[in-house]
C-alpha cells in the first residue's frame, strides 16, 4: 500500500468521515509537532499566511487554549469570537455570521457550537476548511484523535486494545468520536455507565454495554473516565451524585483489587472526587496530563495537514 | 531516460576523506562544532563523514544531529508536490557553536534557507558553515554558496543529479539523470 501523504478530507467534521489512514498520517504528522514544541523555540513558520477563526458559540477552556497555541505554534493569524460577546445574541444566522468573518479573509474556522451538525452544515455553506472543536452531543473528533494517539503513545498501538468508556455517553462528543477512532484503529471498545446515561441502540455500533464498572476495569487496558455534565442535564438520571461515585467512580481501592496496571485517561475538565478520585487522576497510571500536552501537537498536525490544501497562490 | 555516472564508489570514498581532512583543518578538535545532516539525503552522508572523522582522526564526543526542514520550506500550499516531514534529532542547543550543515546536492539553496531558518529554533550559532558533496553551479536561486565542496558540477535544469549509498559503503556513486 502506498503511504498516504494528504488528508482524504478537506474538513475535519467528525472521525466518522475519515479513513484509518488519514488518522495514522496525523499521528505521523503529530510525532513531528511534539518534537517542535519541546524545542527551546517552539515555533515553525510554516502557516504564516494563513488566517484562523476560532468560533466558540460555546464555553470552552482547555479545547480553545489547546486550538490557539497550536496556531501560534505554526505561526497562523488567529483571531477569536466567542458567542457570549456577539452579534449571535442580536439575531444573526450562522451562515451570516461566519460568511461576515469570512469576508475578512479567513482561511480556517475552527468552530465549537451546541448544535450537533452545526460543522457539517457550515462547511456546505461557506468556502473555508472547517475544523470541528465539537458539535452539541455529536462529535469531538481532536479530543479523539489525542486520546488515541496518547494510547499510541503508551501502550505502543492502538490496535488490539480493551478500552473502556465510562460515564455519561449520552451527553458526550467525546465518547462517540473515541469510539469512532478506536474501532477505526482496530481497538476492541465497552461503554459502562447508568443505563439512563447510555444512549438507545448503541450496540449497533459495535460496542458492548457493561454496567458493571468492576467488570469493565478488569477486562480492560484502558479506562477514559468521562465528566459527568450536569449542564447538560435538565433532568436527574441518577438518583444522588453519592451513588453515582459509589457505583461508577474511579477510585485507588478499585484499581488495587485487579491483578493488573491499566492505564487512565480523562478529558478534562475533571469533576475530582466524582467519576475520578485525586489520588487516582495523579497517580502515575493517570495520562492525563499526556493528554493535554498531545493535544496541542494534535491540532497542530490537523491544521498543518488541512491548510496544506488550500491553495491561494494558483 | 538517460544516466551517467559523476563518481563511482572509489573516487566517492576519496572525496569523503578529503571533506573530512577539510573539515579538521578548520575546525581541529571539533569542541564547539555541531554537524547538522540536513534530512533526508544530508543525513547519509553526514553519517560517513562523522564516521571517518571518528576512525581516521579518532574524534570522539562529536556532536552530530538530524536536522528537517519541511515546516520551514517557503513552497508550501504552492507547490502540488505534497511535503512529506521527518525526523529532527537535536539533542544540544547551538548557542555559541560553530554549525556545520552537511547536505547531498546544492541547487536552488533554498533547502539551506530553510535550514538557517530553522536551526534558529535551538539557539543562536557563532556561525554557520555549509558543506555539500554535489554542487549544481550556476543554478541557485539565492546567495548562498557552499563553504566545502565535494565536486562541482554544471548540469541543466532537466537534469536530475542523485547520490546512491549502499549500506555497507561498496557500491556507492553520484549519477546524473536526463529525465
Amino acid at each position: 500500500m502506498n503511504k498516504m501523504k494528504e488528508l482524504s478530507v478537506n474538513h475535519l467534521l467528525g472521525i466518522k468521515y475519515i479513513t484509518e489512514a488519514d488518522i495514522q498520517l496525523i499521528f505521523e504528522t503529530a510525532d513531528h509537532f511534539k518534537e517542535v514544541i519541546n524545542r527551546p523555540i517552539k515555533k515553525v513558520p510554516s502557516l504564516r499566511d494563513v488566517t484562523i477563526a476560532n468560533l466558540f458559540f460555546e464555553n470552552s477552556t482547555r479545547t480553545r487554549l489547546s486550538f490557539e497555541l497550536a496556531e501560534k505554534r505554526l505561526s497562523a493569524d488567529v483571531v477569536n469570537f466567542s458567542a457570549s460577546s456577539s452579534s449571535v445574541k442580536k439575531g444573526e444566522t450562522l451562515v451570516d455570521t461566519v460568511n461576515n468573518i469570512l469576508s475578512m479573509k479567513v482561511d480556517l474556522v475552527v468552530m465549537r457550537h451546541p448544535n450537533p451538525g452545526a460543522g457539517i452544515f457550515l462547511s456546505k455553506n461557506v468556502s473555508a476548511s472547517i475544523v470541528n472543536a465539537g458539535d452539541g452531543a455529536h462529535e469531538h473528533p481532536t479530543q479523539a484523535l489525542l486520546d488515541a494517539y496518547s494510547i499510541r503513545e503508551k501502550l505502543g498501538e492502538v490496535a488490539g486494545k480493551k478500552v473502556v468508556i465510562v460515564g455519561d455517553i449520552l451527553h458526550s462528543r467525546v465518547a462517540l468520536s473515541n469510539l469512532f477512532a478506536l474501532q477505526k484503529l482496530g481497538a476492541e471498545v465497552k461503554v459502562c455507565g447508568p443505563l439512563t446515561l447510555m444512549p438507545k441502540h448503541i450496540e449497533k455500533l459495535g460496542v458492548k454495554v457493561e454496567p458493571n464498572l468492576d467488570k469493565a476495569l478488569a477486562w480492560c487496558d484502558v479506562a477514559n473516565m468521562l465528566r459527568v455534565q450536569n449542564e447538560r442535564m435538565e433532568v436527574s438520571y441518577f438518583p444522588s451524585t453519592r451513588e453515582y461515585v459509589k457505583q461508577y467512580g474511579l477510585n485507588l481501592e478499585r484499581l488495587q483489587k485487579l491483578n493488573k496496571e491499566i492505564t487512565i485517561m480523562h478529558p478534562g475538565p475533571i469533576n475530582r472526587g466524582v467519576e475520578i478520585t485525586s489520588d487516582v487522576a495523579d497517580s502515575n497510571q493517570s495520562i492525563i496530563l499526556n493528554q493535554v500536552e498531545n493535544g496541542v501537537a494534535i491540532r497542530m498536525a490537523v491544521l498543518y495537514l488541512l491548510a496544506s490544501k488550500i491553495k491561494n497562490y494558483d | 531516460m538517460s544516466q551517467k555516472q559523476l563518481l563511482n564508489t572509489t573516487e566517492l570514498n576519496v572525496t569523503l576523506k578529503r571533506l573530512a581532512c577539510q573539515l579538521v583543518e578548520n575546525h581541529h578538535t571539533f569542541e564547539d562544532t555541531v554537524i547538522i545532516g540536513l534530512q533526508p539525503r544530508g543525513v547519509d552522508l553526514a553519517i560517513r563523514l562523522v564516521d571517518i572523522l571518528e576512525k581516521d582522526y579518532q574524534l570522539t564526543n562529536l556532536k552530530f544531529g538530524k536536522l528537517d526542514i519541511t515546516f520551514y520550506r517557503d513552497d508550501f500550499r504552492r507547490s502540488n508536490k505534497v511535503l512529506e516531514a521527518n525526523t529532527t534529532e537535536i539533542q544540544f542547543v547551538v548557542e555559541n557553536k560553530r554549525v556545520v550543515f552537511v547536505d547531498d546536492v546544492l541547487y536552488t539553496g533554498r533547502s539551506i534557507r530553510s535550514a538557517l531558518t530553522a536551526i534558529q529554533s535551538f539557539g543562536r550559532p557563532s556561525e554557520v558553515e555549509l558543506l555539500c558533496l554535489i554542487d549544481r553551479r550556476f543554478s541557485r536561486h539565492l546567495p548562498i554558496q557552499p563553504d566545502y565542496v565535494g565536486k562541482h558540477v554544471d548540469v541543466i535544469n532537466e537534469e536530475k543529479v542523485k547520490v546512491n549509498w549502499s549500506e555497507d559503503n561498496k557500491d556507492n556513486s553520484v549519477i546524473l539523470i536526463d529525465e
